[in-house]
């Protein structure tokens, strides 16, 4: 296993001992159409199988997660991640297969539910912290941790209904991680609540692992799965395409991801024969290296792009810019910007930007390109036209790299 | 390591569920507090309103099974007789109603956190109950008013008569409880069902009353063995002071009351088993 930057002192996995074992765990749903006892009635029997479609959630999904790693299950809308981690909090049974689990586990599936909106702040902490399991006397030894984490004072004695909705996040986040579980779900709670919440949520997760406890994260956020997890699952319709070490998995992933956004490019371009013009074809690869195989440090980009203008074209200019798989813009120039006059053209015309030098971080990229007139209006684009990934560096993480060097110059002030 | 989800062997199965269950014993009493905090908050007359309905019950039946229909006749102490079946009744039908609803109205947290499901009902039988004791010590007040405390070895019959209506109606909410989940027919049809077991029970008229229509047929029988008119003959044999001598009551109470438990306790472990079957689908159900 290679171990990800950001948890370096987690001993080797094979030592530990096995917290939960998924095994052969497949989830079906069925999809029924007759809802009230009449329909039922009316569709008895043989007719009733036409009522009724299965879909299956999960299929045969294997996995074993040791102690104190956190896990990341990643995949798209409707891959299983929710379901599977629903049948391992025990909310649902799997439909064949078993779990096996080691511990207190304790569900954040979602925050602040079992709250009764008609309840005080004060009977909604101790009701929600016997649902994640707290005996009365830990919460009472807990409650003023509790009170003064979640941060909203004398409104502790105030029904539910009357808070904020960032108030009842709060507290409901309180009384969560002041329970003590030795498996700590998490769904998607991460991505509520302002930045400073994230952050908090975030720290506490860093010490949860600290602890040696074991997570298992479901999100839609690479960068957290990269940062965060030691090993990630990549689901894909209820399979387990990957299980290994977290950034692998992320970069699986993202190819699932590309290799759909295509299909659904071809499908729309289908049927569009109307002459505009437009980005023809464009490639992207390092310098001595083919199309597709990783960028290294050093490399040169060499993005290669054809336009097509139906008649003569305006004078023009063209652009190229790179985003990361989160949408950022990473880079973009222009022939504008370089201070060239393109010649105009009729029917199609061939562009090279040489991008020098490349020092990205870890990760997939897309590259955007713009045909646009004089006056700045975009005449063709193509965005996501073409993509590389930056090879894997263990030293740093982020968007861009720097050469790392770490010098100790021993107790403040010495050295001064 | 310990397997996620219930167990399908029958015996086990109900054993573990039971531990799990005794486990969770603060949790149970944390729902009940909030199911009965919940009810009435905000309400000027708060708890008033759950004696409200009974008494105008009481009033209803008193004044027009009793006079208009003269019922009240052939039955001394009619308001104290009426008011001894209606807290019975009541108990059993709360049960059965309330938790017939627990499932579906705790969907929020069933959805989102694993705890042993029983408990929803259960705590529906908990809340049941602690209205019962107001209604009962009522009760208790007008006999004393009356001046017809019942101090009299025929108490007995209370301890039996609660645990059928208990064990009846705690078999029959966990069934109906599951089953509402996947057919919400269900709760309007236990509304039906409870405003005729009310009548089918003898308590705005007398046992003898039927069993003067009926003669000593096996329809009697199958109207005496009812076991919610077995526990309310229960409750008026040991509450109602009026019929102490004049009052018919059938052969052997105390026995058919202990059969009536017993049928009631496996009542409970069959629809019990039924409900662990049906929970593992409750949360996509919902």
């Amino acid at each position: 296993m290679i171990e990800s930057p950001m948890t370096p002192l987690s001993p080797p996995a094979d030592t530990r001992p096995d917290v939960i074992v998924i095994n052969d765990v497949s989830k079906r749903f069925v999809i029924r159409k007759d809802n009230s006892l009449k329909e039922r009635l009316v569709t008895l029997g043989r007719l009733g199988r036409r009522h009724r479609e299965d879909f299956w959630a999960l299929r045969n999904v294997t996995a074993t997660i040791k102690a104190g790693t956190t896990i990341g299950l990643i995949g798209h809308n409707g891959s299983g991640k929710s379901t599977l981690l629903k049948v391992i909090g025990g909310i649902i049974d799997p439909t064949s297969g078993s779990v096996s689990r080691r511990g207190r586990i304790a569900a954040l599936l979602e925050l602040g539910a079992g709250f009764h909106p008609d309840l005080t702040g004060r009977e909604n902490v101790f009701l929600n912290a016997a649902i994640l399991g707290l005996s009365r006397k830990e919460t009472e030894a807990r409650f003023d941790d509790i009170a003064s984490f979640s941060g909203i004072g004398d409104f502790i004695d105030t029904q539910v209904k009357f808070y904020s909705s960032g108030m009842y996040v709060r507290l409901a986040f309180a009384v969560a991680v002041h329970t003590d579980p030795d498996i700590l779900l998490v769904d998607e709670v991460l991505a509520v609540g302002d930045e400073a919440f994230q952050r908090k949520c975030l720290d506490k997760i860093r010490s949860f692992q600290a602890e040696g406890r074991t997570i298992i994260l479901v999100t839609h956020s690479l960068g957290q799965v990269a940062e965060l997890c030691d090993r990630a699952i990549l689901l894909n319709r209820g399979n387990v395409v990957f299980e290994g070490p977290a950034h692998e998995a992320v970069a699986q992933f993202r190819d699932i991801l590309e290799e759909r956004r295509i299909g659904d490019l071809s499908e729309e371009n289908a049927g569009a024969p109307v002459e505009v013009p437009r980005v023809v074809a464009t490639t992207v690869h390092a310098r001595g290296k083919g199309v597709g195989e990783r960028v290294e440090h050093g490399d040169d980009l060499i993005v290669t792009t054809t336009f097509h203008h139906p008649g003569l074209s305006p004078e023009w200019f063209g652009a190229v810019q790179i985003d990361n798989s989160a949408g950022q813009v990473v880079y973009g120039t222009s022939s504008r910007l370089l201070g060239m006059n393109l010649s105009r053209f009729t029917g199609e015309w061939t562009l090279q930007f040489t991008l020098k030098d490349v020092r990205l971080g870890t990760g997939k990229y897309f590259v955007n390109i713009s045909m646009m007139d004089e006056s700045g209006r975009h005449v063709a684009d193509a965005p996501q036209a073409a993509a590389f990934d930056v090879l894997y560096y263990p030293r740093a993480v982020g968007t861009s790299y720097l050469e790392p060097e770490i010098v100790e110059l021993g107790a403040a002030g010495a050295s001064r | 390591m310990v397997v996620v989800g219930a167990p399908s062997h029958v015996l086990r199965g109900t054993w573990s569920s039971f531990r799990e269950l005794l486990s969770q014993r603060e949790m149970l009493d944390l729902l009940i507090r909030r199911d009965l905090k919940a009810r009435y908050k905000d309400s000027a007359l708060g708890f008033v309103w759950s004696l409200i309905r009974p008494l105008t019950q009481l009033a209803i039946y008193y004044v027009v099974v009793g006079q208009f229909l003269q019922a009240a006749r052939g039955i001394p102490d009619f308001a104290i007789y009426i008011f001894t079946g209606l807290t019975a009744y009541s108990l059993f039908s709360e049960i059965i109603s309330s938790s017939t609803g627990s499932i579906v109205g705790n969907a929020g947290l069933i959805k989102k956190i694993y705890l042993p499901r029983e408990i929803f009902p259960l705590a529906s039988v908990g809340s049941a109950l602690f209205n019962f004791m107001i209604q009962f010590s009522i009760l208790v007040l007008a006999t004393i008013v009356v001046g017809k405390f019942p101090l009299t070895p025929d108490l007995v019959y209370l301890l039996p008569s609660m645990f059928v209506l208990v064990v009846f109606a705690l078999a029959f909410g966990l069934l109906l409880a599951a089953v509402n989940v996947y057919m919400r027919d269900v709760q309007y049809l236990v509304e039906v069902g409870i405003m005729v077991m009310l009548w089918a029970s003898p308590i705005v008229y007398s046992w003898s009353m039927v069993r003067d229509v009926a003669g000593s047929s096996p329809l009697l029988e199958l109207y005496t063995n009812n076991p919610v008119t077995l526990a309310v003959l229960g409750f008026q044999q040991a509450m109602w002071l009026g019929g102490d001598g004049t009052a018919a009551y059938p052969e052997h109470l105390m026995l058919r009351l202990l059969i009536a438990g017993a049928v009631g306790v496996v009542l409970v472990l069959i629809f019990h088993r039924v409900f662990a079957r049906l929970q593992g689908n409750f949360a996509q159900a919902l």
